[in-house]
This record gives C-alpha cells, structure tokens and sequence, in this order.
C-alpha cells in the first residue's frame, strides 16, 4: 500500500546527504556516521519513540520529532545537536535515575549499562530535580532470569522482541503514568507464565539490569544483542 | 430511502405536532435525569392523560435545555416557559397550568437573558426534538443534508462547501475542517474509516455529551456526509463508557437509521453506503488522543505513537483515517443544508461559526450554552452566565481544560476565538469553561490539573510520565508552604521540557495550566513560598520542622 | 604561599571514597604542601573550624546528625565537594528508602538480631524519614560521582580548586 521508496537528498547538521524515503532520520545519521544518541530504540525492533532522547530539530516544524520514528522527506534539513537538544535529552536522563532506584554499585549491569552510558554522554554529573525512590517489585520466580523493576526505564525493548521476534508477547505493559509497569502474562510471576519459552531474549535487550540471568554479581552482566542483526541477515537470506 | 419519502415523513410528523399545540418538554438529558427527570416526565403524562381527550397535552422528552444546575428543567408550549426544579409532584399544577397562567414559582428567572445571548447552530434541535425519535429529527430537516448532498453535490464538492463555511475542529486544536477532509479524501487507498472522536474527558466539560444525548441524528448524518466526501464506508463513534445514555441513544439511532435506510448499503436510491458502530472507551483520557483512540479501537492498549504518520495518511489499521470531534461534526448537516456561506456569516474572520461551552466552577447560570465565535468573556459570564455567585470578585477564567489556561480579569473584554485565547497562554479547548473567584487559590488549581495529568498520563513517553509526577510533587511542595524559590525555578524548567519533549498532546500541554497561571498570578505563587501564606486562604501550609523526617 | 583550609567528611558512606583518595599515592606529596588538613576523620579534631576553603564531603545524609553537620559545614565553607556516588546519589545508603524507617530499624536491631534485640534509642542518631543527596540539602559546588570515583578524578578536582578554578568534569562522568 506504501508508495515506493525514492531516493532523495536533505541536509543533516549542514550536511546534504542522500537517502531513501523509507528510511528514518536515525538510519540515515547513523550511515553518514552522525551520532544521534537513543534508547529505547534497537536496532531490528519497530521503533516507538518513548524515551524522547533521540529527538531532533526539524527545520520548519514547530515539535522536536523522535529521530527513530521519523521517515526522511526530501529537502528536510535535521539538526541533531544543539544547546536545547542537549538540555532536554539530560533532562529526560534525569528523569529516568529520579523515576527508579539506580543503585549502580551494586547491579549486574554497572559498567554495562545503556542508561549509565546515556548520563556519561549527556554529562549528567548529579540530579537537579529530587528523586522519587518508588517501591517497586523484585521478581525471581523465573527459573533462570530475574526481573528488577528498580531498574526498568520502561523502554518496552522486552515487550517487542518477544512480540515481535520470538512471537510469544509475553510482556506488556500494565498501568498507567509513573505507575506503569511491564509485565509478563496478566501479571503473574514470571515464573508462572504460560507463554514464556524462556528464550532470553528479553534479557539481551534490556538496556539496563532490569532483566538479568539469575546468580550474576555486580558488574557481571553483559547483554549480547547481535542475535537480533542474525535474525535480519537471515531472514533476508529467507526470502 | 429516497427524498421525496423524507420529505413526506418531515411534513406528516410536522402536521401531527403543530406548534401551537399544548405541550410539556421534559429534558431528558444526562443532568436533568440526574435529578430523576424521569420520574417528572412519568408524572406530567399520567397528569396529561388525566386532563382528558377534550384538551390534549403532548408530553415529551427533550434534549438538554442549558440551565443545567437547575434541573429538572421543563418548557411549556406555547409560550416558552421554563420551570426549574420541578417535581413529580409539580406534574398537575404544571399541567393545569398550560390552560392558564405560568406556575410562577417554578418559572427560571434567568431564562431571558440565558437564552437571548446565545446563537445555536450545534445545539438547533435541544429543546425540540426528542432524542429517541427519528421521526423528531427528521421532522427538524434532519438527513435533510445527506439525501441532498448524494443527489446534487459531489464529493469534491462538498468538502468545497466546508471549506467556505471556514469550519475549523471543535476538538481543541482548531485545524480546518474541509483541510481535513480534502486531505483524507486525496489519500491513496480505497479502504478509508470515519472515526468520531467522542471521548470527552476534560474536568467539567460536558458539551460532547450533552450533543450525544441531544442530537444523536445529527452526529450520524455528519458522519455519513463526511464518508461520502471522503470516500469512507465505515464510521467508528469512540464514545466513553462512562456515557450510558448516550451510548444507549447513539446505539438505538443508528438501528433507526439503518431501518429507514438512511445508514447501511445505497443510501438514497445513490451507490453510496456507509455503517456506523459504536465503540466504548474505558475511561482513559489520552484515549481522546487521535492516535491512541485508534489503537483502542484496534483492540491495543490506548497509547499514542509518534506523529508523522498522521492518520489522514494511515489510521485505523494503517488506513487513510478521518478524526473529527463530535462537535465538528454536529455542525456538517446544518452547514450543508444552509449552504457554507451562510455559516461563515457567524463568528469571526479566523474563527467562523458557534463555539458550544460548558460553563461550571463559580457562576450563577452553570449550563451548557452555544455561542457565536467572537463573543466576549465577559458576556459570557456576567450576561449569559449571571455573573459570580455571592457578589465576589471574579479572579479568572479557566478554558481548555488540563491542556488549557486560566484567563485573568484584564482579558476579560477579549473576543472568544482560537487565536486570541492562544495569545493570552490558554486555548479553545472542546468548550470547557470553569470560572475561579477570589476564594480560589490559583496554585491550587495548578495543583489540581497536574494530579489530573499525572495520573492520566499513559506513561510511554519519559517526560510525561516522569515530569508530570515531579511537577505535580513540586506543587504540593508549593501549596504546603515548603519550597524555595529554586523549586519554582526547577518547576519551569521541568515545564519547558515536559512541554516540548512528550510524545503527544496531552504531555506536551500538561504543563499550561502551571505555566498560564505563573505568568498572570505569580504573586500567589511567591506569597506560598516567601511567607507560606495562601492568599485564598485554600492551601494549608505545613510545619517546617517536619520537612526532613 | 597562604595555604588552602581543606576539610573531608564522612557521612553515610563505606569511606571507599576517601580510601580512593588515598590511592592517589605519591600524588598526595604533590599537594600536601598546598593545603592545611583543618578537619578529617584522619585528623583528631572535634569541631567544624571556621573560614574553610574546601570541605569534600563523602556520603549521604541520613540521620539528624549528618543534617545538622552539612548545614553547618555549608555555612562554614566556601566550596563544597560532593565526592561519590553516595552524596551525589544517596546509593547504597538510599536503598531503604522505599521502605519506612521502622521497618529498617526493626530488621536491623530486631529481625535480624540474635541476642540482644532491642532497637537503640540512644547513642545513635534518629535517622531521617529519607536518606538524601547532599545536594537535596544544602547548595553542592562540586559534583564527583563514582563509585568510588578514581584517585585520577579526585587528584585533578583537587588540583583544579588549588589553583583556584571549578573544575569541569563534564566528560569525566562515571557512575557505580
């Protein structure tokens, strides 16, 4: 039903650069090496635009739009970085070590995580705005992975890869505003969940220690996520 | 049907209830039957029945007749007279009385002026059709438009017609209608969705609702014509749950339409076919987010996406999708019966036609009133709303709800248009309008809008779903008499960001009402945190020895 | 030369950030004739002194008595250092708190006791309702997450405030 892709040109940070009109504003940066920070976005999952930290200045547009989410159109001129842009993005950091419990010295993924990453990258030294420290659930009921709601950044990342890639939508989401939580099945224990096939994928993809593989130590976590390219090279391969 | 048999059904229905006919109007809409209008209409037709054969009394229920808070409201005919809080037991005073004499005691003293103000487009059929009745409708010219439109204009034509009544969407954002409709209908694709967005969830906003249980004619042949304008076959009315008669209504309308074949397959002896299904939201306010109110109606949990794609483009199940609200839509049939012209001949340059608002908080005439754009503010709430209970002082005006601003007493001469309303840091809004007087503490009603907010939020997006939370903790913080001036400081700047980084509206608009009333009542803002003293003597402020433990 | 007054202080912390700080080895040479050490948990003095350059502080606040003594520290010093993750953040120390302060005291001195189970009224400060950053507290200068931070980071905070500048640490983040 979509029309053809097209091949066009637009300008990124004074660049002009070509591109496909199917692409997204992120694919393009990332081919012409421009770094667009991101995160709830990976990389052979549909992208959704929650975490807000890849937006960009649209030349002619009044709203910043979600690099990830937004198809190129010809003649489009995109700033990526900007005083405003990097304020906003530290903001939204911010926003996600008030909304948890980050303890990065003792999680399974310090050192290895996304959001650790992201407050490096914004320069985010401290919090400007009081944390919130919520209660929130620890669940190792699963056999081999546990889920730590203290450290989710609501990212849906385990929600569309078992949605999407391995087709068994065990996770969704459950509530609503800063009450929002992901669970697996109608919420029951992980470990009681019907649909799991225990695949692990989720825990590949989760930017932080949220979802880890049970009897990890501080720092041992590291998330391997080059299963996804290998599910896209070889469907591809498929067909 | 075809139109000489609508014609006919027009003049028969018309012949049987001449106006000069006694008759007794009970509304019969969701603020009156609150107050057991049921139980008074019941009443006032065994009364009838009583009177006899020889001097007949037609007892029927109406729509909303406005005075809402007065209710239950009945009008009698000939003559117009509004009684106020009547009761069953008023049924054969009331009765008796349509021989003779008004029943003075329950005759509204605000009537006149109430209804002398007003210009009604929108809400035409409130005090005289009977909502359950097709026959009622159709009797006011109702499908009048659509069996017209299908024989003499075509589609193209008729969105030209919208275009020149200069209709612009009564959901809140003010886009052109007919921009709207030419772009749907320029859309690649043969499978197209009409979709009425009947998801009204603004505190103290009753406008979509009152039309629902009105008029539910009036939005299904609105909806038909824009099908037919657009090239949809299919139309969707995503109404709340917590709307149970006009649910009900809407549902029995269209299996009436459907009967008359006004709805369904060849409508009017044309090849056009439209269906109409009614669909119930839970109760989620972003659900009245175009782009969320589609993925409820798919069957998904209701959370906006980003736009671009815009659902004109693809919207329910990735197809060209028309959303208009269930306003924009009441006023297709009137503006293509009376010709575009005619309806640009009210309202303003930039701002054409009637605006319908809900007028609540500290007002003498709390109802439901329809008004030509352009009005000032003040008429609207000294004229048509009889001015401030008690003999306050007026402080402001709130309008559009959580995404909207409070207007301060200075703007109150500032004709009622979608431009002026942004400029003053407020928006039109879907016509809720709540008025504050001096007992009103204004960090409070910032308080009160971000709770809304925050607990409304979906929570997909970071900065809604975080910042409204931080905010609406800093406000608390505010009213209690506990924050510094680098509070208010971070509040502002949590506002810019939550602003201009949320994913949709009601993010990127959940910090208006904070922003609206630091521009015009800062003072009371500072008033807290400088001497932790509330002006309005609403906020109670906390014991600073216990800020730490 | 007249001598940089520096203080160090440990609130709710390990002192793994003052040991970080020691780890700067032959380092510590380099500044030492630099600064005048007027108050440390490696120094015996009692009291706060008065007119200090610089106070780096370790931990988070967590009881009555760490608030009273970074109110008085604030009011007394002229730039203040947070140094890790601990009075940055509140870290480890903030883990309680989700939960109520009775609760913590109670698995502490109660649940978790095997002789002796009583929870201690004196001696010990009452502890806050919430463990914060010190930043939640008092104006911080100078932010130093880590967790600990490096005895690199400390020794060029160090050296940046002797020479009289804020140091910009900026594209020295870490945290844990």
């Amino acid at each position: 039903m979509s029309t053809p892709s097209r091949v066009i040109t637009l300008t990124l940070d004074d660049r002009e650069v070509g591109a496909h009109t199917d692409q997204t504003i992120l694919e393009v940066a990332r081919e012409n090496g421009i770094v667009i920070p991101t995160l709830c976005h990976l990389e052979g999952l549909l992208p959704i635009g929650a975490c807000r930290i890849c937006l960009v200045e649209v030349v002619g547009s009044n709203k910043l739009l979600p690099a990830c989410a937004t198809k190129v159109t010809d003649g489009m001129r995109v700033i990526t970085q900007s005083e405003r842009l990097t304020r906003y993005r530290r903001r939204v950091v911010e926003f996600l070590f008030a909304s948890g419990n980050h303890i990065c010295a003792v999680c399974v993924s310090n050192h290895h995580c996304e959001l650790q990453d992201m407050a490096v990258y914004t320069g985010m030294s401290h919090l400007t705005e009081p944390y919130r420290y919520p209660k929130l659930r620890v669940d190792a009921s699963h056999e081999r992975f546990v889920q730590d709601d203290n450290r989710c950044i609501l990212c849906q990342r385990c929600v569309r890869v078992c949605a999407e890639i391995e087709g068994a939508h065990t996770w969704d989401v459950m509530g609503r505003g800063i009450e929002a939580r992901v669970i697996t099945d109608l919420n029951q224990p992980w470990g009681e969940s019907d649909t799991c096939t225990s695949c692990s994928k989720c825990v590949q993809v989760c930017p932080t220690g949220a979802l880890s593989i049970k009897g990890m130590a501080a720092a041992e976590m590291k998330k391997r996520k080059h299963f996804l390219a290998q599910y896209w090279t070889l469907k591809e391969e498929e067909s | 049907m075809m139109l000489e048999a609508l014609r006919k059904i027009a003049e028969e229905h018309r012949a049987a209830h001449p106006p000069t006919a006694k008759t007794l109007k009970v509304c019969v809409a969701a603020g009156c039957v609150s107050c057991q209008s049921d139980q008074v209409k019941k009443a006032l037709e065994a009364a009838a029945k009583k009177g006899g054969a020889d001097s007949p009394i037609i007892v029927k229920g109406v729509g909303c007749l406005g005075l809402c808070a007065q209710g239950p409201l009945v009008i009698s005919e000939p003559g117009a007279t509004l009684y106020r809080q009547v009761k069953p037991e008023d049924a054969a005073e009331l009765a008796a009385a349509t021989k003779h004499e008004p029943v003075k005691r329950l005759v509204a003293p605000a009537n006149q002026v109430f209804y002398s103000r007003q210009q009604r487009i929108v809400t035409e059929n409130f005090d005289r059709i009977d909502p359950e009745k097709i026959e009622d409708y159709i009797a006011a010219d109702g499908y009048l438009a659509l069996l017209t439109t299908l024989t003499t204009r075509s589609p193209a034509q008729t969105i030209d017609e919208l275009i020149k009544s200069g209709l612009r969407g009564r959901g809140g954002g003010g886009y052109p209608t007919g921009l709207k409709w030419s772009t749907v209908a320029k859309a690649s694709g043969s499978e197209k969705y009409i979709i009425c967005n009947a998801d009204e969830g603004d505190p103290g906003a009753f406008m979509d609702r009152s039309v629902l249980e009105s008029d539910p004619h009036r939005i299904l042949e609105g909806m038909a014509l824009a099908g037919y304008a657009v090239g949809a076959q299919r139309g969707y009315i995503y109404v709340r749950a917590e709307y149970p008669i006009a649910v009900k209504r809407l549902k029995l309308a269209i299996s009436q339409a459907e009967k008359m074949k006004l709805l369904g397959p060849s409508i009017g002896g044309s090849s056009f076919q439209f269906t109409i299904e009614v669909r119930l939201g839970a109760g989620a306010f972003v659900c009245g987010e175009e782009t969320a109110l589609i993925a409820s109606i798919e069957g998904k949990r209701g959370t906006p996406r980003p736009r671009p794609p815009f659902p004109a483009e693809s919207g329910l199940w990735g197809k060209p999708t028309l959303i208009n609200n269930v306003e924009t839509f009441a006023n297709i049939a009137t503006i293509l019966r009376n010709g575009g012209d005619w309806y640009a001949g009210f309202g303003t340059e930039k701002s054409r036609g009637t605006k319908v608002f809900a007028l609540a908080g500290r007002i003498n005439n709390t109802g439901l009133i329809e008004v030509p754009m352009g009005i000032t503010l003040r008429e609207i709430i000294y004229d048509i709303g009889g001015g401030i209970p008690g003999g306050r002082r007026f402080k402001a005006v709130q309008t559009g709800g959580p995404s909207g601003g409070c207007i301060p007493e200075q703007f109150l001469d500032m004709p009622v248009e979608y431009e002026s309303l942004a400029k003053v840091g407020s928006i039109m809004g879907s016509g809720g309008m709540i008025v504050m007087d001096e007992t009103s503490c204004m960090v409070d009603v910032a308080k009160f809008f971000m709770e809304f907010c925050k607990s409304e939020s979906c929570g997909k997006c970071v900065p809604c779903r975080v910042g409204t939370a931080q905010m609406y903790d800093l406000l608390c913080k505010i009213s209690e008499g506990r924050a510094t001036l680098d509070d208010l400081a971070l509040l502002e700047d949590l506002c810019d960001t939550v602003k201009h980084t949320s994913l949709c509206g009601l993010g990127q608009t959940a910090p208006n009402p904070v922003l609206s009333t630091l521009r015009f009542f800062r003072h009371e803002y500072l008033a807290h945190i400088e001497e932790q003293r509330c002006p309005a003597g609403v906020c109670k402020m906390c014991i600073p020895q216990e800020i730490h433990r | 030369m007249k001598k940089t007054r520096v203080a160090t202080v440990w609130l709710d912390g390990c002192s793994g950030c003052h040991m970080s700080f020691l780890d700067m080895d032959e380092r510590i040479l380099e500044i030492a004739p630099k600064i005048e050490l007027v108050y440390s948990p490696l120094v015996d003095n009692k009291e706060f002194p008065e007119d200090v350059d610089v106070t780096i502080v370790e931990g988070a606040v967590s009881s009555e008595e760490d608030l009273h003594k970074i109110q008085k520290i604030r009011a007394r010093t002229k730039i203040l250092v947070a140094l890790g993750d601990c009075a940055v953040t509140s870290n480890v120390p903030g883990m309680r708190n989700p939960f109520d302060t009775q609760a913590v005291l109670a698995r502490a001195y109660l649940e978790n006791a095997q002789e002796n189970q009583h929870v201690p009224t004196d001696v010990i400060p009452p502890l806050l309702k919430r463990v914060r950053p010190i930043n939640e507290v008092v104006k911080v200068d100078v932010f130093v997450p880590g967790c600990p931070p490096s005895a690199d980071a400390i020794f060029f905070v160090v050296s940046e405030l002797l020479e009289g500048r804020l140091p910009d640490l900026s594209e020295r983040v870490k945290f844990g």
